[in-house]
């Protein structure tokens, strides 16, 4: 059960929160451009990494906010927490 | 029998408080402060039960959780009775029962025995080799394997007892309360940390409470004189909370415990009522000082797990701190010096110890020179090659040890004994350890694993980190805290500490016999019956992987998980196989580290706690007129209203007839409402509809439906324009907050551009729907003033109105398609509104109706129901909803994936109408339709979504998704049910006024 540092409460319990899934995929602005190859990329296509990944929360039972995490996946350990928008820590 | 073992000399038993209980029926007498194990050991019983598998005799073996043989049913037959409980950690109290698990008809004689003569045909893996064949055979197998199987009884009436849930936050927690976490927690304490100290035995002082060695000495003290002063000051304390018979079952990542506290099992059952038993500690600590200590390890050899073999350690706490002797003339195996503490406690009390057999050449301890003198036998380079004594050991045979350990040599020489403690060195407790994600290693010298990577905030201190002398635990103990909490000094700084040494060790993992391997029991896991040879056949079968040998014996598998005999496993794998401990990993140590009770798991969450659930404004008349209820996701939903003991079917058949032919009314106080504001509002619902809202006129309402990504449907409803910037979306019942969750999404993290503000405010109002020709007219019997032409008030638009002062919403939308309102109020004036409706409505013969009812209006309609005639895997298309897709808009969410190749196939499931060739049967519900019935197999086209018994057309009506449906209008298909085939015909899903001449009627 993770402890998870929202960027706008705080230290909170794990159950509180909604995991969203990979970070910094962009919506197409113009999807009808794509082909279907493209949009799938973007539609079905996520990493699922065995050490550092990038990932999105949603403070689900709190503030509603999203926000992204760093997250080694092999140990669970948090390493960055930071909000929407906010450029990825270099690692 | 009933000889009194009882020796005088214990500060912890009060020999003035005399307490009778009972076991398999018997009364017995023990004292306040007894086990259930040590009264029956004061009592002669060795025999508690019978094991897995071969129903072999077992006795009590250890004094602690970590017991695999007495496990016993409490309170047999009552509904506080509780299976699989270790007869070590029961406290006795006076009426206490308990009986033996696993056998039938009785300990003594177990007709199961039988299975330890076929032993030879009960190898490894037997159960999975020969119940595999024929599959059909399994059902058969299985009422043999469930009669002769499982462990105990589950009460079967509910549990009287309450169980509670509390959080604890602290600075440090320590886990165990031996010397080392005392220590630990008295330093922590007093340096300022919130500090909670717990340990599942119940009292403190862990093994130092009666250590007794006189060569070991702590400021010229015996540890245990010293260490009860230790506690006794820890009274003084500030910061520091104990919670004692509170064990630790999981250690979850960043330093999340949960821990079972045991309140009321050790009291009579009439001091049990209406208090907590068990509650569940969830501790979040920054700091966890493990200092669990180390269990004792058995040694592997040829029948050592006759009644009456025990653990060294075990003989010890039970003579020292019992006062019990476990047998009248005893002996111990060993490979280390602490048997010699133990045969040393017996001494001193005058009991009798016939020999020690040792596997070493020599040992230059003080204690074994003090065992010398005192004339005890010592055989050493000796091992065990047998025993006997069916239900209590009688006699021990010893050879002498070959100088590689594989075999024995020399004559056999035969001791008489009643008991025998067998010591095989320590293995730190390392459960909570690893399950809280840290690694261990391997130390090759020690034959231990160790803690090696820790993952969050802890130490491993004591015995558990692998100190298992006092002078270096005290050594170790005080660096680690003052690296761990950042503290300069500490009490422990000046200790002195005077120490016996130990200087000689030698392991070996399975002990030879006289007899080859195949004629021995050498037992690793007692629960299980896992012996030596069963490893070694799964080896010789293919198995490498530590977890796969695991399952195929069973090793490790029971509810003690194998807290003794793991290690040996992984030795005499590693020996059999050549290779490494450390290269050969560890199995998973999973929680719990002891079993938790149910009660305890759910706490508080039970009956109407068990889950949440909500009501609408207007429940209370549901309830007074008789509703029956349907729960849609947390919702409890008028289903229907029976009157003079109509059935369901009668009930909805008269309902939807009244909301067609004069005025039903509906309770949607449920339906998901969400208040959108903001200067980008109408943008906003433009992207997230598959329609264009920029034009929609205020105080017009208009139905939206929403897509996912993929282009399936998500959710529908009606949003009402109610200013420029402001709009009230509704939301299907059961999707109101993931449609909130999904919109907040999209707003903040992919057009965070848009000055759009959400608040769910379902809960905020109450909904009436009010349908039918007489609608209109109950309407104006209550707003008089209203407008209520169609010029002025037309279909799809809205208007504010005051009924007395209340103010509401009237939205003139239609979910049936007939003439219908849907009035919002603020959700405290809910009842009072659906009263009045009711009152004024009497005269049209106004009828409440419930979803059923509801949904048969909506199904003659064709109206789709987001989650019963969609699966996430319907487009708009798919469900012939073209003509709500914008093709003028640039983009909405999942517009790009209705262009996809695949959502474009002509032969995607379509929603269609079905009629059957027989209008009075009704189709059921997910129904699987085929176009052949002559062949076989047969591709399934589809499945019934909704299906009905309409009473307005007097046939029966159904939604269903056909493959290619769009195009089969008016084709025959089948639907085979168990009994009979259902011919159906194609049709046009709206059954009902297809001109929708009733919105205006
Ligand atoms: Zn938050």
């Amino acid at each position: 059960m993770f402890l998870i540092n929202c960027p706008y409460c705080g230290e909170r319990d794990q159950q509180e929160f909604k995991a969203g899934g990979e970070a910094h995929i962009e919506r197409p602005k113009q999807p009808t451009e794509l082909s279907d190859d493209e949009w799938a990329e973007y539609l079905f296509m996520r990493k699922n990494t065995k050490g550092v990944q990038f990932e999105r929360w949603n403070h689900a039972h709190g503030c509603r906010k999203w926000f992204n995490m760093v997250r080694d996946t092999s140990n669970d350990e948090i390493k960055a927490i930071y909000k929407m928008g906010e450029k990825p820590p270099a690692q | 029998m009933n000889k009194n073992l009882r020796v005088k000399s214990s500060d912890y038993i009060d020999e003035t408080n005399r307490i009778s209980f009972k076991f398999n029926g018997k009364t017995y007498h023990g004292f306040k402060g007894d086990t259930l194990a040590s009264a029956l050991l004061a009592n002669d019983v060795h025999l508690v039960g019978r094991s897995f598998k071969y129903h072999r005799p077992r006795g009590i073996m250890t004094s602690g959780s970590e017991e695999p043989n007495a496990i016993v049913q409490i309170n047999p037959g009552t509904n506080r009775t509780e299976p699989n409980v270790r007869a070590t950690e029961v406290e006795i109290y006076e009426g206490l029962e308990a009986s033996s698990q696993n056998c039938w008809p009785s300990v003594e004689f177990d007709i199961g025995g039988i299975n330890n003569f076929l032993s030879p045909f009960f190898p490894a893996g037997f159960y999975y080799k020969t119940f595999m064949w024929p599959a059909s055979f399994w059902e058969k197998y299985e009422f043999f394997i469930r009669h002769s199987a499982g462990l105990g009884k589950s009460p079967t009436s509910s549990d009287p007892d309450i169980y509670d849930h509390r959080n604890i936050h602290c600075d440090v927690l320590v886990v165990g309360a031996g010397i080392s976490g005392i220590l630990a927690a008295k330093n922590a304490a007093k340096n300022n940390f919130k500090t909670l100290l717990v340990d599942e035995k119940n009292e403190l002082g862990g093994s130092t409470f009666y250590e007794n060695n006189e060569f070991n000495k702590i400021d010229n003290k015996t540890p245990s004189e010293w260490l009860k002063k230790e506690i006794e000051e820890l009274k003084n304390i500030k910061n520091l909370e104990i919670k004692t018979r509170t064990s630790v079952a999981a250690y979850h990542q960043y330093n999340y415990l949960l821990a079972k506290e045991n309140l009321t099992d050790h009291l009579e059952a009439k001091d049990k009522a209406n208090k907590i038993r068990q509650r569940l500690l969830k501790i979040r600590a920054k700091k966890v000082i493990l200092a669990t200590g180390a269990l004792e390890r058995p040694l592997i050899f040829n029948n050592n797990d006759r009644p009456g073999i025990m653990l060294s350690s075990a003989i010890k706490k039970y003579s020292e701190f019992y006062g019990v002797a476990c047998g009248s003339k005893n002996v111990f195996f060993t490979n280390n010096d602490s048997a010699y503490e133990s045969a040393l406690s017996l001494y001193n009390k005058g009991i009798n110890v016939e020999a020690i057999v040792d596997i070493r050449d020599q040992s230059e301890s003080k204690i074994v020179k003090k065992i010398e003198e005192a004339g005890i036998k010592i055989y050493w380079s000796h091992t065990i090659v047998d025993t006997a004594g069916y239900k209590r050991l009688n006699r021990v045979s010893i050879m002498k040890l070959s100088n590689d350990g594989t075999s024995v040599t020399g004559s056999k020489i035969s001791i008489s004994c009643d008991c025998l403690g067998v010591a095989g060195g320590w293995t730190p407790a390392v459960h909570l350890y690893t399950q809280s994600g840290s690694k261990l290693k391997f130390d090759e010298e020690k034959q231990i694993f160790l803690p090696n990577q820790n993952t969050s905030e802890q130490i491993s201190v004591g015995s558990c980190g692998g100190d298992f002398k006092i002078d270096e635990i005290i050594k170790n103990l005080n660096q680690k805290l003052k690296d761990s909490l950042n503290i300069k000094e500490t009490d422990l700084d000046k200790i002195k500490i005077e120490i016996d040494q130990e200087n000689s060790k030698r392991n070996i993992w399975l002990l030879p016999s006289d007899k080859p391997l195949g004629k021995t029991k050498p037992f690793v896991d007692y629960q299980n019956d896992a012996t030596a040879k069963d490893i070694k056949l799964a080896l010789r079968e293919g198995f490498r992987s530590i977890e796969h040998v695991k399952r195929y014996t069973t090793t490790g598998m029971g509810t003690d998980q194998g807290k003794l005999g793991n290690m040996h496993a992984l030795g005499i794998i590693a020996d059999t196989a050549g290779v490494k401990m450390g290269e050969l990993g560890t199995t998973t140590f999973r929680p719990p580290y002891t079993p938790l009770t149910f009660g305890t798991i759910v706490g508080r969450n039970v009956g109407k706690f068990f889950d949440i659930f909500r009501r609408t404004p207007m429940n209370d008349w549901h309830v007074e007129n008789k509703a029956e209820f349907e729960n849609v996701g947390q919702w409890k939903r008028a289903w229907y209203y029976p009157i003079n003991g109509e059935t369901m079917h009668q009930a909805v058949q008269r309902e939807s007839k009244a909301a067609r032919e004069s005025a039903g009314i509906l309770d949607a106080s449920t339906l998901g409402k969400i208040d959108i504001q903001g200067s980008d509002a109408s943008e906003f619902l433009n992207r997230v509809y598959t329609n264009a809202w920029s034009k929609l006129a205020i105080g017009k309402c208009r139905y939206g439906l929403m897509l996912n990504e993929d282009g399936m449907v998500y959710d529908d409803g009606v949003t009402t324009r109610l200013g420029e910037n402001h709009y009230l979306m509704t939301t299907t019942t059961g999707g109101a907050a993931n449609v909130l969750g999904k919109l907040e999404d999209y707003l903040q993290t992919e057009w965070p551009e848009l000055d759009v503000y959400l608040t769910s405010v379902t809960d905020h109002y109450a909904t009436a729907s009010l349908c039918g020709p007489n609608s209109k007219k109950i309407i104006k019997k209550i707003i008089p003033d209203l407008d209520l032409s169609d010029e002025s008030f037309p279909h799809m638009s809205f208007k504010e109105a005051k009924i007395g002062n209340i103010q509401c919403r009237i939205m003139r939308i239609s979910f049936t398609g007939e003439h219908s309102y849907e009035i919002n109020v603020q959700a405290s004036y809910g009842k009072d509104l659906w009263e009045k409706f009711i009152e004024a409505g009497k005269e049209f013969n106004i009828t409440p109706y419930g979803t059923e009812t509801m949904h048969l209006l909506r199904a003659e309609k064709g109206f789709i129901i987001v989650g019963q005639d969609t699966d996430g895997t319907m487009t708009p298309i798919d469900l012939q909803m073209d003509w709500i897709v914008s093709k003028k808009k640039y983009d909405f969410i999942g517009k790009r994936s209705l262009y996809r190749s695949d959502t474009m196939k002509e032969d995607r499931k379509q929603l269609v109408g079905l009629l059957t060739e027989d209008p009075n049967v009704i189709l059921e519900e997910g129904a699987q339709i085929v176009s052949e019935l002559n062949q076989n197999p047969v591709e399934m086209l589809g499945h019934v979504t909704s299906s009905y018994f309409s009473p307005n057309l007097n046939k029966s009506i159904a939604l269903a998704v056909v493959r290619g449906g769009k195009d089969m209008m008016g084709k025959q298909l089948f639907v085979p049910m168990e009994n009979k085939n259902i011919n159906v015909t194609v049709a046009n899903p709206v059954f009902y006024d297809e001109k929708n001449e009733r919105l205006n009627a």
